[in-house]
C-alpha cells in the first residue's frame, strides 16, 4: 500500500451522515453533512456523492476511505437485519452451569439463535487440554442445525491461551457445511468466557449488516469510478481492513464516539484535554489521554448483552441542538425529545414553531444562525433553558474530570454552539475549524492498531522476555493490519499476575498503534509472522504434562 | 423464618457479596448466573436460620478455590456440589442437611445457591468469615477449634481428592497444589460441622445482610455510596481516582498496592491501599486509617458497586469505605489469625471506629 493520497472519512451518526476529504498534509479539502436515511445505505450514498461534488474535492486522488458507524449497535437494539447463527461452546464438562445466551433478552435469542450446544474440549490456563475435543458430537450438532444457520459461532474455554480447539472446530464446520460465515472467539475478545462468547455471537449475527454497509460503500464509490482501499473504524478509534471488518463486524460497534474524540484531538492539536461532542439529540463528554479516548474500566453492555469490549469512557446526557424546550407551572424543561434532523424546519430561528436549544443559543448571541430572531414572548423561557443546559454541561464535565486542575475543553459536533465560553473547571473552550464534522475527520485520520490480551507463562526466559514477546506480537498485528512499521509504537502495556497459582503466570495486555502506510510486502510478512505465532500456540498441545483426561 | 431466594434477592445477594468481599472472594457475576440458571432449572433455594435446624444436622461449607482469573474462563459443570456432598456423607456416615458459604465475600458467597438448588437442600443464613480472606484457616470455624478435615475437593471432570491434614496450614498447601493441577481452580468443602456447632462458630445472618446491602444499593434514592455507608455504618476514607496500581506475585498470592488521589472535598490527599487478594490496609502519610480484620472496600463512585482488587485500574473514580468486621475477629485469637501481624505488618490492630475518631 503506497502512502495515502487523499482520504475520505465517513461517519454515520444517529441524525446525520458526515463525509470529509483530507489531503496528504491532513487538511480538510471538502466536507458534507446529509440527513441519515432509515436504511443507512441511502445516507452513505448521498454523503459520498455530495462531498465528491464539493469544490476542492479531487475524487481521482482518493486512495483510502474510512467508515465509522454506530449502525451495528442500532441493528442489535432494533433486532433488525440480524443473521441466525448456531452457537458452539467448547468447554465441557466444565462451564455447563451457565449455558450460552443465558440471561439474554428472550426476543433477541429467538431472533438470532438456531441452537446452542456445549461440547467437550477446551484449554486449561496453562495450555493443557481441558478435555479432548469431542468432534463427533460437534459434527452431529452441525448436522442438526446446519440447514437453518446462516453463521456458526465458536468459543473455546481459554482460546486466548491457545486457539487450537477453535481452529479444529472451524475445520470441521468447513468439512460438514462448506462455506459459511464462522466467528471464532479468539479473534474477537479477551479473557472472560461469557463476555467473549456474547461478543462472538453478536459478531455472527451482524455479518449481514456489515456486508450491506460495505456493499453500499463499494457501490457508491464505484458509481464515481473509485476503488480506494476501504477501512472500518473500530471501538478504540483505530482502523481495520475491509476483510477483517467483514469477518469481525462487532469490532466496529463503538467507533462513533471514538472517532469524535480522535477527531477533536486532531482538529484542536490537543492530546490531553476534555472533549464535548454536542449532536442533535445527545451530548457526549470524554477525556483525551495521549491523543486517544480514555477507555471505560469495565466491559460495556450492548443492547443488554454483557461484553468485554472496552469503549471510550463517556458521560452522555440527553441534550442537543435540537432538544425541545417546554414549560409548565413547575418551570422550564429541556427535552428529552429532539426535533433531530428537522431542526432547519422546526426551530424558531428557521421560522418554525418549536423552541429548541439552538434558539436559546441564538437568542443569547452564542451563534448567528437562521433567519428569524426569537421574539420577546419566548425570550425568558429560552434564557432559562440555556442556563439549565449550562448547568447540565458543567455537571457532565465535572463527572468525567479526574483531576482538580483546570483543563481545556474541545467543543465539537453540530450542536456545540450551545457550549458556553466559561465553564467551572475549564481553562479555555477550544472551537476548532470543521468542528461540525469532527467524527468524519476522526475516521479519516485514524491510525492502525494491533492488540494482545492473553495469559503468558513466566518460563526460564523470565518476565522481561514475555513482555518483549507481547510487545512484538502487538506490533506485528498492527503492521499486518496495514500500519507503517516505522511508525508503530506501543501505547499500552499492562500486566496482571494471576493469583493463587504456584507457577507464575501473567495476563498481559499490549496495544501498538501506527499510521497507515508502508509496503504491502511488509504487511504480508507481518501477517505471516502473526499467523505463525497463532499456529505455534495451536501446535503445542499439553506443554506441561500428559493429557489431563483419559479417552 | 424460611425464605425462598428469588432471582431479585439473588441479584441483591451478588452485589452485597461483592461489597463484603473487601476486594476479594472472586467474581460474583459468573456465580450469580450459575445461581440464576440453577434456580430456574431446579427451583428456588430456601434460606434457613441455624435455629431452625436440629442440633445434630450436618452442614456442608462450600467454596470455590483457585485463581479468580481462571474462573472467568473455566467455571463449574454444576454437579460439583452433589459429588462433594455424596463423599462427605460417605465419610461422616451422616446426611448433609444444609449448605453454607465458607466466605460470604465475593463469588463464594453466592456459590452454595447453585449447589443447593441442584441437590435440593436449603442454605443457612451464616458463613465462616463475614467477609473474604485469602487462606483456608482464616475462618471462624478455625477460631472455634473445628478441624478443616476431612476436606473434599473435586473438579468439573469428576476427579475427587480427600484431604486429612494435621493443620489448617497443611490444608492450605495441599489444596492449593491440587487446585493448580486441576487447572487453576476447583470446588471444595472443608470444616463440616453440626448446626449446634455452627450457632457458636459462624458469622450469623450474613446472607440476609448481603441481600440487604444489595437492596440498599438497588433502591438508593440519591447517591448509592451514601446509601451503602448508611446501611453498613461505614466510614468513608477517601473519594478520588486511582493514581497508581502495582502488583507482584509472591508464593501464589498477588500482593500489591494502590494509590488513590483525593478529589473534590478530598483534594490534595493521597491514600495507599495494601492488597493481598483482598484490601488489607489503608494508609495516609504512614498513618493507618483502617486495617484487617476490618473491611476495606473500593467502590465505583457513581454506582457504589464494589471493585475487585484485580480489576482496579488507573483513572477509575472510586470511593474507599471501611467498616467493622464481625466481633469474633476482634478477639485476641481472631486478631492473631487475621490481624495486621498475620499479614506481616508491623503494627497492632485498632478498630476502624477508633481510628476514625482519632483522625476526626
Amino acid at each position: 500500500m503506497p502512502a495515502p493520497e487523499h482520504r475520505l472519512g465517513i461517519d454515520v451518526g444517529g441524525t446525520n451522515t458526515d463525509a470529509v476529504i483530507m489531503d496528504p498534509a491532513d487538511r480538510v479539502v471538502a466536507k458534507a453533512k446529509v440527513p441519515c436515511t432509515p436504511d443507512i445505505t441511502g445516507g452513505i450514498t448521498r454523503a459520498i456523492a455530495t462531498v465528491l461534488h464539493t469544490p476542492g474535492a479531487d475524487p481521482r486522488r482518493i486512495s483510502h476511505v474510512m467508515l465509522g458507524t454506530t449502525h451495528a449497535t442500532n441493528a442489535v437494539l432494533e433486532r433488525r437485519n440480524l443473521r441466525r447463527v448456531a452457537v458452539i461452546r467448547i468447554g465441557g464438562p466444565a462451564t455447563l452451569s451457565v449455558r450460552p445466551m443465558f440471561g439474554w433478552p428472550r426476543d433477541l435469542t429467538d431472533t438470532i439463535s438456531v441452537g446452542t450446544t456445549i461440547v467437550d474440549g477446551g484449554i486449561e490456563f496453562d495450555g493443557r487440554d481441558l478435555s479432548p475435543l469431542d468432534t463427533d458430537t460437534l459434527a452431529r450438532f452441525l448436522g442438526e442445525v446446519g440447514s437453518a444457520a446462516q453463521g456458526i459461532v465458536i468459543t473455546s474455554v481459554f482460546a486466548p491461551v491457545s486457539p487450537r480447539h477453535e481452529l479444529l472446530a472451524a475445520d470441521i464446520v468447513k468439512r460438514e457445511l462448506g462455506e459459511i460465515h464462522v466467528s471464532l472467539s479468539h479473534e474477537i475478545g479477551s479473557l472472560g468466557l461469557l463476555e467473549r462468547e456474547n461478543a462472538t455471537i453478536l459478531n455472527g449475527a451482524l455479518a449481514g449488516v456489515a456486508r450491506d454497509v460495505a456493499e453500499a460503500m463499494r457501490a457508491a464509490l464505484a458509481a464515481h469510478r473509485l476503488q480506494p482501499t476501504r477501512f472500518f473504524a473500530q471501538n478504540d478509534g483505530t482502523l481495520m481492513g475491509l476483510d477483517h471488518a467483514l469477518r469481525y463486524p462487532v469490532l466496529t460497534i463503538g467507533s462513533g464516539p471514538a472517532n469524535s474524540v480522535r477527531g477533536a484531538a486532531f482538529l484542536s492539536g490537543s492530546s490531553d484535554s476534555l472533549v464535548i461532542d454536542v449532536g442533535g439529540t445527545s451530548t457526549d463528554v470524554g477525556v483525551l489521554v495521549n491523543g486517544f479516548p480514555r477507555e471505560s474500566s469495565q466491559g460495556v453492555e450492548i443492547g443488554g448483552i454483557r461484553t468485554n469490549f472496552r469503549m471510550p469512557d463517556l458521560v452522555t446526557i440527553a441534550l442537543g441542538g435540537g432538544s425541545v424546550i417546554s414549560s409548565d407551572p413547575r418551570g422550564t424543561r429541556i427535552g428529552p425529545r429532539s426535533v433531530g434532523y428537522l431542526l432547519e424546519r422546526e426551530a424558531l430561528v428557521f421560522g418554525g414553531s418549536t423552541p429548541t436549544l439552538t434558539d436559546s443559543a441564538v437568542a443569547a448571541d452564542r451563534a448567528v444562525l437562521g433567519e428569524v430572531m426569537p421574539d420577546g414572548r419566548h425570550r425568558r423561557m429560552l434564557g432559562e433553558a440555556l442556563a439549565r443546559a449550562d448547568g447540565m454541561i458543567a455537571e457532565a464535565i465535572d463527572r468525567v474530570k479526574t483531576s482538580k486542575e483546570d483543563r481545556a475543553l474541545v467543543a465539537v459536533g453540530g450542536g456545540s454552539i450551545l457550549v458556553p465560553d466559561r465553564i467551572p473547571g475549564i481553562s479555555e473552550v477550544i472551537r476548532p475549524d470543521h468542528f461540525d464534522t469532527a467524527n468524519a475527520v476522526g475516521a479519516a485520520i485514524a491510525s492502525v492498531s494491533g492488540q494482545v490480551d492473553r495469559i503468558f507463562h513466566v518460563g526460564e526466559a523470565g518476565r522481561r522476555a514475555i513482555l518483549d514477546e507481547a510487545r512484538d506480537e502487538a506490533r506485528e498485528r498492527a503492521v499486518a493490519a496495514g500500519a507503517d512499521p516505522g511508525t508503530v509504537q506501543i501505547v499500552e502495556l499492562e500486566e496482571i499476575p494471576l493469583a493463587y497459582l504456584t507457577s507464575p503466570s501473567l495476563r498481559i495486555r499490549a496495544k501498538a498503534v501506527g499510521t497507515l502506510g508502508g509496503h504491502p510486502e511488509e504487511h504480508q510478512r507481518a501477517d505471516l509472522a502473526r499467523q505463525a505465532r497463532v499456529a505455534d500456540r495451536a501446535d503445542q498441545p499439553d506443554p506441561t504434562s500428559p493429557p489431563a483426561t483419559a479417552p | 423464618m424460611k425464605r425462598l431466594l428469588d432471582p431479585d434477592s439473588l441479584r441483591a445477594l451478588s452485589r452485597g457479596c461483592a461489597v463484603l468481599g473487601a476486594g476479594g472472594g472472586g467474581d460474583a457475576y459468573v456465580t450469580l448466573l450459575q445461581a440464576l440458571q440453577a434456580t430456574e432449572d431446579f427451583g428456588p433455594v430456601p434460606l434457613v436460620d441455624l435455629d431452625e435446624l436440629p442440633d445434630d444436622a450436618l452442614i456442608m461449607p462450600c467454596a470455590g478455590i483457585g485463581a479468580t482469573t481462571v474462573i472467568l474462563e473455566k467455571f463449574e459443570n454444576g454437579n460439583e456440589g452433589a459429588r462433594l456432598r455424596e463423599h462427605l456423607q460417605f465419610m461422616t456416615g451422616r446426611p448433609v442437611a444444609a449448605l453454607m458459604a465458607i466466605e460470604i465475600g465475593g463469588g463464594n458467597g453466592v456459590l452454595p445457591i447453585t449447589w443447593a438448588a441442584r441437590i435440593g437442600l436449603p442454605v443457612v443464613d451464616a458463613d465462616g468469615i463475614g467477609r473474604a480472606f485469602p487462606e483456608v484457616p482464616q475462618v471462624t470455624m478455625h477460631l472455634a477449634g473445628i478441624p478443616a478435615s476431612p476436606a473434599v475437593m473435586t473438579d468439573e471432570r469428576g476427579n475427587l481428592v480427600v484431604f486429612r491434614t494435621i493443620s489448617g496450614h497443611w490444608m492450605e498447601r495441599l489444596e492449593r497444589a491440587a487446585a493448580v493441577e486441576f487447572g487453576g481452580a476447583a470446588s471444595s468443602t472443608e470444616f463440616s460441622l453440626t448446626a449446634a456447632q455452627a450457632r457458636e462458630a459462624t458469622v450469623r445472618n450474613s446472607v440476609s445482610k448481603a441481600i440487604r446491602i444489595g437492596e440498599a444499593l438497588a433502591g438508593a434514592k440519591g447517591s448509592p455510596v451514601a446509601a451503602l455507608i448508611a446501611e453498613l455504618d461505614a466510614f468513608q476514607l477517601v473519594t478520588g481516582k486511582v493514581l497508581d496500581v502495582e502488583r507482584r506475585t509472591t508464593s501464589g498470592f498477588v500482593r500489591g498496592s494502590v494509590v488513590i488521589e483525593g478529589l473534590r472535598e478530598d483534594a490534595g490527599r493521597l491514600i495507599r491501599l495494601e492488597l493481598q487478594n483482598e484490601n488489607l490496609v489503608a494508609l495516609e502519610r504512614g498513618r493507618v486509617l483502617a486495617s484487617v480484620p476490618d473491611l476495606i472496600t473500593v467502590l465505583d463512585s457513581e454506582t457504589a458497586d464494589a471493585i475487585a482488587t484485580e480489576t482496579l485500574r488507573y483513572g477509575q473514580r472510586v470511593t474507599v469505605i471501611a467498616f467493622a468486621c464481625d466481633p469474633v475477629w476482634r478477639t485476641e485469637r481472631g486478631i492473631a489469625v487475621a490481624g495486621p501481624r498475620a499479614f506481616d505488618y508491623d503494627f497492632d490492630y485498632q478498630p476502624v471506629e477508633e481510628l476514625a475518631r482519632a483522625s476526626a
